[in-house]
């Protein structure tokens, strides 16, 4: 027994490689078999035509994507790269405040911090769900409305582009803040005193040191927030109904109801496209930081 | 590692000292084990037998990190019995030997024992490193750079300490560092190593006092350089500019020639040929200022003019401009600047001087 | 430094923060709300979470949720301390390429996750149940486990482990005596983080589950679209303090010691 150990640990000594593959093996494997591999299922399954009750059928198509250029499916698209959008944006001019208030706040500091962490880690289909339970038209802001005499009868809040936009930052809003904060928190304070010695006042000390230096948080913000933006299913879904279609609805329909699988394997492949796009995008922006800051 | 290769003998204080990244860790990490040699690298050899394949924990040797590297989830005693443990001593043996292990680096057991790394401070931490490593009796002691983080009065009484373990244990240290004044201080033998070469090895008087490159001159203490060209040896039985001394006294000189035309005389040696570039190092200690024209009879002379006092306590030092070869440094006992104070004064023309023998001839490097 | 921030600057912040904790505050306060569709306040209650203990599929969806959560965690903890040490202390061919190999879960969406594993179940015709949820939850929790782990481990002093071995314990004894329980808060860290993910986990959960395997969140799902009584804000309550509680615990780790 102790000569099989020795034995054993002499031979691992030997073959770094050996080790570093025996640890690797096991979750490496798991991620191959059950996150790659089914990926380029649905890859191969995009090109195969549908079968009849919507699986696939052998054979080498490109009509699915090429269905893309539909302007219905144009559209949806479009839609879903302008909410990203739009909401990357809100979400920024939103949160960089939040982020420059925390970290100048102090003894609240912590406190500040983990209100804005713990949204960031709670139930996403909980927290639409107040969403829901705020904007619908028996909901907490018509009620309250109605009672002020400020409308008579109960504002149409949900199923509205406007509840899948204010249901998209209010999810993503946390992923702007954090990266921002830690890019301000790394800001060193000297600077800040240097330029003011030679004179630069409240808001040109803003523009000319702080912004710049804290550019990497908000690139990596503005990534953490467009990027699952794109993909997200579950705000237009519970917030938009069927007119507010994002290309993750469009994905989980062809699942459902449309029963087109091959149809959605290609637009689940197109988000993962855009998604990947973006992170591509993100790494070479990343190398050419200015700041000398590293970025994200 | 380029060639590096060198005996340490039984008991004594080693020193391997040089600069960050000239490879004194690697070599002290290749004793330990953390690092191996190449094929045909070489040996490392620990009491007599050729340990090349043998795992850190199949030698017998022990060892100090530079940051002590405590087991944080233990407790000081537990830290100092790890050793211990894993030989499977029993138990009464174990709790003895730490006790008796804290008191030797004075630390007194009743108070450390079942405390944690975490709640003692950094001189503390560093004897309980200390503890751990010599509880188990090693033959040799491997210590890098112990103690680099801690302040200065706490380690020169560490460093005497450590000294008196050495001898009072009879077990061989092989210490690791930067600080050349620690190495001096402390070793029996001091390494100088430099880009992963040992540049000298000797005690610390002959490295201090006969520095053999360029490189181990100007990284122990300070010096002052000189170069020339080597003059044929004088016909045998002449006497040298000196005069007044008598063939077969004197020590041999032999005169080299500056670019200038200027000359010094050093030591007769077995590589001086005629036409040799030669570079030799003096000391500021060993040098003197003088006025032009009262170099006492047999030293070396060259002058220039005086470009700065500085006051350092101890010593004055006395900045000289001597062209040809820059600004050279001499060290004067300061005997009191509030009442006898030095001479000189800055502008002043004046010599710097030297005896022949004080001529380190330097090795090309 | 004396931080003047803009009156202006705070009452932004102010407002952000409101917005933030708005929805979730009136969720769990009318949690309490003895009305059942009136969104005024008739008195408190605790009639809603009685409920719920009456409802056969939220307890199964509970259970369910557990037991896909423990397989998941302590699947995808240990799978993820693994990765985690070869690519923190090992140095191998590939090992950027595996660092960022390991980071496409986290950006993929989950739909995508979730569809192309329905695909792969559909092809080996594997029926979809707990087991398919659980192998589904590894695959999106891994990533995050080696992330916190290996934050653990990069900053864990190499010395340590020098100190061990030159002390005469071997490479194993060193990892179990040593390493873990060093790595310890940090595992336990990302095991935390994972359950909570698994718990919370809707959207993948959906394509992969079964008729009899629902989730507490597939239920809580079915809720909102068909029902709307007081007793969603009541499980959704129970399901953030829960959530809270892990992450306040799992923040506390990777920090404390």
């Amino acid at each position: 027994m102790a000569g099989l150990r020795e034995r054993g640990l002499a031979w691992l000594y030997t073959r770094p490689e050996a080790r570093a593959w025996a640890l690797l093996a096991p979750g490496g494997f798991w991620l191959l078999a059950f996150f790659l591999v089914p990926i380029l299922i649905m890859l191969v399954y995009s090109f195969m035509p549908r079968g009849i009750y919507g699986g696939v059928e052998p054979g080498f198509t490109l009509e699915h994507y090429r269905r893309f250029f539909d302007p219905l499916y144009l559209e949806i698209l479009q839609r879903t790269f302008a909410w990203s959008m739009a909401c990357t944006l809100i979400c920024l001019l939103l949160g960089y405040p939040v982020a420059y208030v925390i970290v100048r706040s102090g003894r609240w500091r912590t406190l500040l911090l983990f209100l804005v962490v713990l949204p960031f880690w709670t139930s996403f289909l909980v927290r639409t769900f107040a969403m829901i339970f705020l904007m619908r038209d028996t909901g907490l802001i018509n009620n309250w409305m109605m009672k002020l005499g400020v409308i008579d009868e109960p504002m149409t809040l949900l199923y509205t582009p406007f509840a899948v936009m204010a249901g998209l930052v209010y999810g993503f809003l946390p992923f702007m803040i954090l990266p921002i904060y830690a890019s301000l928190e790394k800001l060193d304070h000297s600077l800040l005193e240097a330029a003011e010695v030679l004179g630069a006042r409240p808001g040109a000390r803003f523009r000319r040191v702080t912004l710049p230096l804290s550019m990497p948080g908000v690139v990596a913000g503005c990534l953490l927030v467009f990027i699952p933006a794109l993909g997200s299913f579950l705000t237009a879904d519970l917030l938009g109904g069927a007119k507010q279609v994002m290309i993750g609805n469009l994905v989980q329909n062809q699942f459902s109801s449309a029963r087109n699988w091959p149809f959605g394997s290609a637009a689940s492949f197109i988000v993962m496209a855009l998604v990947l796009a973006a992170v591509m995008l993100y790494l070479r922006v990343k190398d050419r930081s200015p700041s000398g800051q590293p970025l994200g | 590692m380029d060639n590096v290769s060198f005996d340490i003998y039984r008991g004594e204080f080693f020193s391997i000292l040089g600069p960050s990244g000239c490879g004194k860790t690697t070599t002290l990490r290749l004793l330990a084990g953390f690092e191996e040699p190449d094929e045909d690298g070489g040996q490392v050899k620990l009491l007599g037998q050729t340990v090349n394949k043998k795992r850190p924990y199949e030698r017998q040797v022990a060892m100090v990190f530079q940051n002590y590297a405590l087991f944080p989830h233990l407790s000081v005693e537990r830290n100092v019995a790890f050793g211990l443990e894993q030989r499977k001593a029993p138990k009464a043996e174990i709790a003895e030997k730490v006790r008796r292990a804290l008191e030797m680096v004075r630390l007194r057991p009743e108070v450390f024992s079942r405390r944690m790394p975490g709640q003692i401070s950094g001189g503390q931490r560093q004897r309980v490193a200390l503890a751990r490593a010599l509880v188990l009796e090693p033959a040799i002691l491997l210590l890098d750079e112990p103690l680099g983080a801690i302040d200065l009065k706490l380690r020169k009484e560490m460093q005497l300490e450590l000294k008196a373990l050495n001898k009072q244990l009879g077990t061989t240290f092989v210490y690791v560092t930067h600080d050349q004044e620690e190495a001096l201080t402390m070793s029996d033998r001091i390494a100088v190593m430099d880009n992963a070469r040992v540049a000298q090895l000797g005690t610390p008087a002959e490295i201090y006092e006969n520095p053999r490159t360029a490189f181990v001159a100007k990284f122990i203490g300070e010096s002052n350089f000189f170069d020339g060209t080597a003059e044929p040896p004088a016909p045998s039985g002449a006497r040298g500019q000196d005069g007044g001394t008598r063939p077969g006294e004197a020590p041999a000189t032999r005169q080299v020639r500056m670019a200038e035309g200027r000359t010094f005389r050093v030591p007769e040696h077995s590589s001086l040929q005629e036409g040799k570039a030669v570079r030799i190092a003096v000391r500021p200690e060993w040098m003197d200022v003088t006025r032009p024209d009262a170099v006492p009879p047999g030293e070396n002379a060259l002058v220039g003019t005086i470009r700065d006092i500085i006051y350092l306590g101890e010593t004055m030092h006395v900045i000289v401009t001597v062209p040809g070869s820059g600004d050279i440094t001499v060290a004067v006992r300061n005997e009191g600047q509030l009442i006898k104070p030095l001479a000189w004064k800055r502008g002043e023309a004046a010599a710097v001087a030297w005896l022949p023998e004080d001529c380190q001839i330097l090795e090309d490097e | 430094m004396s931080s003047r921030i803009p009156r202006w600057l705070i009452l932004v912040a102010g407002a952000v923060y409101f917005f933030l904790h708005l929805p979730v505050l009136v969720l769990v306060v009318f949690s309490f709300n003895d009305s059942k569709f009136s969104v005024d306040w008739q008195g408190f209650t605790w009639q809603w979470y009685q409920r719920l203990l009456e409802r056969p599929d939220i307890l199964q969806g509970l259970k369910a949720s557990l037991i896909v959560g423990l397989g998941a965690t302590i699947i995808s903890a240990i799978l993820g301390t693994l990765l985690a040490l070869a690519l923190g202390r090992q140095r191998f061919r590939g090992r950027r390429a595996w660092e960022g190999f390991l980071y496409v879960p986290i950006v993929t969406p989950e739909i995508v996750v979730g569809i192309s594993l329905l695909l792969l179940f559909a092809l080996l015709k594997f029926p979809l149940g707990l087991a398919t949820i659980t192998v589904a939850h590894v695959a999106f929790c891994i990533s995050f486990v080696v992330i916190v782990v290996l934050a653990r481990i990069q900053g864990m002093d190499e010395n340590l482990e020098e100190a061990a071995m030159i002390l005469g314990a071997d490479e194993i004894t060193t990892f179990w005596k040593i390493t873990v329980p060093q790595l310890w808060p940090g595992i336990l860290s990302g095991a935390l983080l994972a359950f909570t993910m698994s718990f919370d986990d809707f959207v993948i959960t959906s394509f992969v589950s079964g008729p009899g395997s629902s989730t507490l969140p597939i239920v809580v799902y079915g809720m909102v679209r068909k029902n709307v009584e007081p007793s969603i804000n009541a499980i959704s309550t129970i399901i953030l303090l829960v959530t809270a509680i892990l992450i306040y615990l799992a923040d506390r780790l990777a920090r404390g010691k």
